[in-house]
């Protein structure tokens, strides 16, 4: 039976990327799937959607369907003809015996056994092709409507303005790619036709059960609901120790990874007993509900079969009485046995399947929601063509909220000139890295407008604009790749010599050649021999191959040892000689250069000018500036 | 597996009576078929007669049957039955039950078991034949002459009317013995069990001329071993239900205490240890694979136990139905786990490359998120988009294969049992045909068959599944078995009081375990008491390393740490650390309160005592800011919280302590100058008695230290103050003027 239930179409153990509660699909996952309530708001519109998104699919799977129908009733077919055949073997054998004992009467007509044999052998044949064919067409169905799903979300990814970013952490949609997406998977590769192949079955059988006797069967479906019942009943029970146990995992794992986290800190304050006292605590409830649940939980079993045994006696016994009075034959025994029998699974999987779907629709309605979010501002109907840059920009008035009661930049006025170095300085959370995201049109003015070459940037295509500027972040983000291919990703067609121009301009070069493999190493989050401060010279790298008009850093630096810092300082003013370049800097002694110092707090401009003046005037900025020699 | 076993010790009474329980369990499930084959056989076939020994016999009927017995065998038949007459004291009870008593004596079996009465059964079977042959050859001149013709006794020849019984009393007894011998050899070739099929409707013949309602003796019968089937089922299930119970307890028993054991062994790490592990391992081996072991406890008790039992048992009882179709069993089972195991070892080596694939688009779709400004930046969507689909491309295609593979196991593997089920009545036809087996045995053997098969199945897919969960036991277990490296002496040394807090590094070495090279090279320096001590130099150069000795995370390798002139080995860590008022350089805070996250360092703490610590470290404004104010709530790791606010009640917490010792570890990063500057003005006055460490990149931040250690490339290359080391010192030089000018430096 629990093999029925894994059904073979999915993985046996579901391969794992997920967090903790990731899904398991071993024997006992069945049982978690059913226990977890995750219902989607709008089910029936969920649904339609989904079907609407498989409806290329629509010949497959009505092939599917018309096979997994076929399937089960040539298998239903089987136990009513073998009945005959055990049939004919009894009524021989009380011949035989007739036979003997009176001399003459009929032998057992093996021969034909022997045919009815041969004809179940072809009945079964068939319908095993007929379920394999089901099979491998909605594997292909899934897989395919899988593939499709995946793609979908990732390109969504790459046109939604990154303001949904901000609400939403990345965990949430990776889950729609991998979790979200599975859930319908496996559904629709296990759950469709399973939901086909019982409905199919209950009915076929109910059928082959009425055509062999009334009684009989009227008394075979009176436990039906019972077992339905009783089934309700401890899912019913079991689900609120289920959902105490996962609350109590919940804890227990939190508690664990706090204080593995901060094992550091609980240590050097003497905390262990404290910890271990919490974590105690948390364990013996999460024992109690534990057991309560999975003990619940695996009732089902036993009870399921229970119920099976109580159809199979009453078959046995009415079926026996029956005989005797002549009304049935012992082939009809032995079927209805059989039936009987088959009947408990799909009811057992209906229990199960409402649960899936809800689940399914919960999972489809996640990815639906987040297909059809808002996308970026769609380009201007007829974009500029942005003539060379050369490095003139105006911010006009500006005003921008991430959200539009909380604004961040009040109203920002500033004139850049071609080969100017801007500075931008200011206490955390004025609002320097949100003109650079302005700047690169990752977000859109509220208010004003930025012009580049006296062009708005909203006329200009995002692609264009983006060309001219190149970008180096503070946290410095590279692939899963080559040094090479990372450098070389701000401009695909560079030769290695150029990248390594690139890389030696950033100060980086000497170190790669440390490395093992050298420009070829992989980078990847075990990396450990990379530091931060070496991974935001290969970002300084990458920039400078990009060769840009106009360059931004924004706290570039920040993990770069001083001394390395002063050297990459002067490789980029070398290069941005007679270029524009915005600098966003916390430590000040790296912009004291700067053509033009724009001091923000709280988002706007409080003071603007050179090093010398902006000191002078003794204001914010030299208040900013004098803070860092003081001494305690 | 078998690392983790002792753990398992406390739950051993409770697995044993699991498996008892099993046992009657299965016997239980096992019996069912055997009784389904008696209602068959006995109840349909044989009308409800169970054995050819009749309850009761008229006395007429008796003397025919005697007359072809042997001396021996008459006189044991006679003496298992009573005769009973008008005169017997029974007569009266006797008499309801055979209607016929009225009108003749009737011999009624006595009561003395089963196994006499078995005995009985061949002698009573085919006397009984004989007689029912003869009397119905007495009634029919045609079957007469059949017989007449393979027997050579023509009882048709004898003048109609004539009894051929007084004729055959009338024949001298040995005459009458060879006669006997004769149908022995007979009935000798059909077999004990034909016998009894055949005398079944004698015995019925015989019950109904006694005047007994056989129609209701069949439906009693039927139904009382229905009865004892309903008892056996019930039976099974709550032998279920028990076991449910047992394994439920011993699972979440065992998960309760792995986790505990599990919990506390890593608390007792020190920082080498969670290097060795890392964090996030150690994470998913207290949690995850403690539960993957509850499940796979639960799955142990309830499967792997009940398989061989319910396999073992039903070959036993499927050999007592028919010790000739063992091989169709045989066959199927080979045919079933061969192909379980082919269809796994074709997937499960590609279910590890799934989950390499899996790992691949998520990290690809990771970078898409993580990278979005600069994939956007560089105009490389169309790129990332390439990247992904290659990813996803890959995971469909490996996945589709797979899948197809799996979906040959459910038809293929019905299609079997389909199978064993048609071979089994073929076989069992010519079986039966031949006589030497009963159609409900067939049926039973079916079953069993099927049971059977089922065991193996179960057990062959726990063959594939506990490979997975040993890998989880080992994972804890290797936790388990892991020393933590450092460990309080034997017999603590007590630091002298009053406890100064004078901390010396004499010739230290360390190296982090399996490293190459040493990352401290012999440093020795004294951070004296109402001393500011700095740390000074470029990443990587040591200074994080160097502070983390002090309260013990990590052993020294070489050398001596002496705190007070102790020997800080010599001293146990929670005295050791009860001195020293530490900021880590990623400050930590856990879920609870502000409030709570202060207390962590003293529970005693005064509210003076948190609100002057909150001052001093710059975080009463923020804490002003929030309306609960102390009270408000901080998420787990502090995520609610900005870094420099993390920082400063980071800082707040050790000066809670109100320690002698005090250790920042770059603990200032994050806090803009002004803020910083503030903060080490007030920390001056509220430190001012304590030993203080200071590790930084900022020279501002230690420009006024009573004493600064300059460290490059693990070694100390500089000692002393600032304006000494800037004359003295090369490393120290170069640092200040890449982040001072020269003007400020004056």
């Amino acid at each position: 039976m629990s093999a029925q239930r894994k059904q073979g179409t999915q993985l046996p153990s579901a391969p794992t990327g997920r967090g903790p509660m990731g899904m398991r699909r071993g024997p006992m996952g069945g049982m978690h799937r059913m226990m977890a309530g995750d219902k989607a708001r709008d089910f029936r519109g969920t649904m339609a959607r989904l079907l609407k998104y498989m409806s290329p699919y629509r010949v497959q799977l009505v092939i599917v369907l018309v096979f997994a129908a076929a399937s089960t009733v040539f298998a239903i077919v089987g136990p009513k003809i073998l009945g005959r055949a055990t049939t004919k073997l009894f009524e021989g054998v009380m011949g035989q015996i007739a036979g003997l004992a009176g001399g003459g009467g009929a032998g057992i007509d093996l021969a034909y056994i022997g045919h009815i044999i041969l004809q179940m052998i072809g009945l079964y044949l068939v319908s095993t092709l007929f379920g394999y064919i089901q099979g491998w067409v909605m594997s292909g169905v899934s897989m395919n409507l899988t593939y499709r799903m995946r793609k979908d979300i990732a390109a969504k990814i790459s046109r939604m303005p990154l303001r949904f970013f901000d609400g939403t952490n990345h965990g949430e949609v990776l889950s729609h790619v991998t979790n979200d997406v599975d859930t319908v998977s496996h559904t629709l590769n296990q759950s469709l036709t399973q939901v086909v192949t019982s409905v199919t079955m209950v009915i076929g059988v109910i059928v082959m059960m009425l055509s062999i006797n009334l009684v009989m069967t009227l008394v075979a479906l009176c436990v039906i609901p019972l077992s339905a019942v009783i089934i309700g009943l401890v899912i019913g029970k079991s689900q609120r120790y289920f959902k105490e146990q996962q609350d109590y995992l919940g804890h227990v794992n939190g508690h664990v990874e706090e204080m593995y986290g901060g094992h550091v800190v609980m240590r050097a304050f003497n905390g262990e007993e404290k910890s271990v006292a919490q974590f105690d605590k948390y364990n013996d409830t999460l024992y109690t509900s534990a057991w309560k649940s999975q003990f619940l939980s695996g009732m089902m079993f036993p009870i399921m079969g229970l119920v099976g045994n109580l159809g199979y006696v009453t078959v046995c016994i009415i079926g026996g009485y029956l005989a005797v009075k002549g009304t049935i034959t012992v082939g009809d025994i032995q079927a209805f046995i059989q039936y009987v029998r088959s009947l408990n699974q799909p009811i057992g999987q209906f229990a199960n399947i409402s649960n899936i779907l809800q689940q399914t629709a919960a999972a489809a309605e996640r990815v639906f929601e987040f297909l059809t979010q808002p996308e970026e501002a769609p380009e201007a109907a007829k974009p500029v063509l942005l003539p060379k840059v050369h490095g003139n920009i105006e911010f006009r008035n500006v005003r921008f909220g991430y959200s539009p009661d909380k604004i961040v930049i009040n109203d920002f006025s500033a004139t850049v000139k071609p080969g100017q170095k801007i500075a931008i300085v200011g206490p955390t959370g004025a609002g320097k890295t949100t003109m650079v995201k302005l700047l690169m049109r990752f977000y859109d003015v509220t208010g004003g407008a930025i012009l580049v070459e006296s062009h708005d940037i909203r006329e200009l295509a995002r692609h264009d604009l983006r060309q001219a500027f190149g970008m180096v972040l503070q946290d410095t983000w590279l692939f899963n790749g080559t040094i090479m291919e990372n450098i070389r990703y701000g401009r695909p067609e560079a030769t290695d010599a150029e990248v390594i121009a690139a890389a030696k301009a950033a100060r980086v070069h000497h170190f790669v050649r440390t490395l093992p493999g050298g420009y070829n190493m992989v980078l990847n989050e075990e990396s450990s021999n990379v530091s931060q401060g070496q991974m935001q010279l290969l970002t300084i790298a990458r920039a400078i191959l990009a060769n840009p008009q106009v360059l931004i850093l924004d706290e570039a630096t920040s993990s770069v040892d001083t001394h390395t810092e002063v050297l990459i300082q002067q490789a980029m003013d070398n290069l941005m000689k007679g270029r524009t370049s915005f600098v966003i800097a916390h430590r000040l002694s790296t912009i004291r250069n700067a053509d033009l110092i724009l001091v923000m707090n709280d988002g706007d401009i409080v003071e603007q000018g050179t090093h010398q003046e902006l000191l002078a005037r003794k204001g914010f900025y030299a208040e900013l500036y004098n803070s860092q020699f003081e001494a305690a | 597996m078998t690392r983790l076993l002792k753990y398992l010790k406390p739950f051993t009474l409770l697995i044993l009576l699991a498996i008892a329980l099993l046992f009657v369990q299965a016997m239980a499930d096992l019996s069912l078929p055997d009784y389904m084959s008696k209602i068959v056989n006995n109840g349909i076939q044989q009308g409800g007669v169970e054995s050819a020994v009749p309850s009761a016999i008229r006395q007429s009927e008796m003397d025919r049957l005697a007359l072809f017995m042997s001396p021996d065998d008459r006189a044991q038949v006679l003496a298992a039955y009573t005769l009973v007459n008008t005169d017997s004291p029974d007569y009266g009870r006797d008499v309801t039950i055979y209607p016929a008593l009225a009108n003749e004596p009737v011999y009624v079996l006595n009561d003395t078991g089963r196994a006499k009465t078995d005995a009985l059964n061949p002698i009573m079977g085919k006397t009984l034949l004989v007689v029912s042959g003869i009397e119905q050859m007495m009634a029919d001149p045609a079957k007469a002459a059949a017989f007449a013709q393979g027997s050579g006794l023509d009882i048709s020849k004898l003048p109609p009317g004539s009894d051929v019984f007084a004729m055959l009393r009338r024949m001298p007894e040995a005459q009458r013995a060879q006669l006997t011998a004769a149908v022995d050899t007979k009935f000798a070739a059909l077999g004990e069990s034909m016998v009894v099929q055949m005398a079944a409707p004698a015995v019925r013949a015989e019950y109904a001329a006694l005047g007994m309602d056989t129609d209701s003796l069949q439906s009693r019968y039927i139904f009382r071993t229905g009865l004892t089937m309903l008892a056996l089922a019930l039976l099974a299930a709550a032998c279920a239900v028990a076991v449910g119970f047992l394994s439920a307890k011993t699972a979440a028993g065992l998960a309760r205490d792995l986790r505990r054991h599990v919990f506390r062994r890593v608390e007792s790490f020190s920082g080498a240890e969670f290097d060795k592990f890392s964090t996030a391992s150690l994470i998913t081996r207290s949690t995850n694979d403690v539960t993957q072991m509850q499940m796979v406890v639960i799955m142990l008790v309830r499967m792997v136990f009940y398989a061989p039992i319910i396999g073992i048992g039903g070959v036993i009882r499927a050999l007592g139905k028919s010790t000739s179709m063992w091989w169709i069993i045989a066959l199927a089972v080979t045919v079933l786990v061969g192909l379980v195991i082919t269809v796994f070892s074709v997937t499960l080596p590609r279910f590890r490359l799934i989950q390499t694939l899996i790992d691949r688009l998520n990290l690809v779709t990771r970078e898409q998120l993580s990278g979005m400004m600069v994939i956007r930046a560089f105009n490389r969507q169309d790129l990332e988009l390439n990247r992904f689909d290659k990813a996803n491309s890959d995971l469909t295609g490996i996945m589709l294969f797979v899948n197809r593979i799996m979906v040959v196991m459910m038809p293929v593997m019905m299609l079997i049992m389909n199978g064993l089920m048609l071979t089994i009545i073929w076989v069992g036809a010519h079986q039966v045909a031949a006589s030497r087996m009963q159609v409900g045995d067939m049926m039973a053997f079916m079953q069993y068959a099927m049971q059977i098969v089922m065991a193996f199945l179960m057990l062959s897919i726990m063959f594939i599944i506990l490979p997975r969960a040993s890998v989880s036991a080992g994972r804890i277990a290797d936790v388990l078995e892991t020393e933590p490296a450092i460990v309080d002496p034997r017999e603590p040394k007590q630091f002298a009081e009053p406890f100064t807090g004078t901390i010396e590094f004499r010739d230290v070495c360390f190296r982090y375990p399996g490293a190459e090279e040493d990352v401290l090279h012999s440093i020795s320096f004294t951070a004296r008491p109402r001393q500011t001590t700095g740390i000074i130099g470029a990443t990587g150069s040591g200074k994080s390393t160097l502070v983390s000795l002090i309260p013990r995370f990590y052993d020294v390798t070489g050398g001596t740490i002496f705190v007070d002139g102790l020997d800080i080995r010599s001293v146990t860590q929670h005295d050791l650390r009860g001195r020293i008022g530490y900021v880590p350089q990623k400050s930590t805070l856990f879920s609870g309160t502000i409030e709570s996250n202060l207390r962590y360092a003293d529970e005693a703490a005064t509210s003076e005592t948190l609100e002057r610590a909150a001052a001093v470290s710059q975080a009463s404004e923020f804490i002003a800011t929030k309306p609960e104010g102390l009270a408000a709530e901080i998420a787990q790791g502090g995520a609610n919280v900005s870094g420099g606010q993390k920082q400063r009640l980071s800082i707040a917490r050790a000066l809670v302590k109100q320690a002698p010792i005090y250790v920042f570890d770059d603990s200032f990063s994050a806090l803009d100058f002004k803020t910083d500057a503030a903060l080490r003005r007030a920390l001056k006055e509220t430190t001012g008695r304590s030993t203080v460490l200071i590790v930084t990149q900022r020279i501002s931040t230690i420009k006024n230290a009573e004493q600064i250690v300059v460290l490059e490339e693990g070694r100390v290359v500089g000692q002393g103050t600032h304006h000494e080391l800037m004359a003295s010192c090369e490393t120290y030089r170069s640092i200040a003027l890449s982040q001072l000018s020269k003007e400020e430096l004056a």
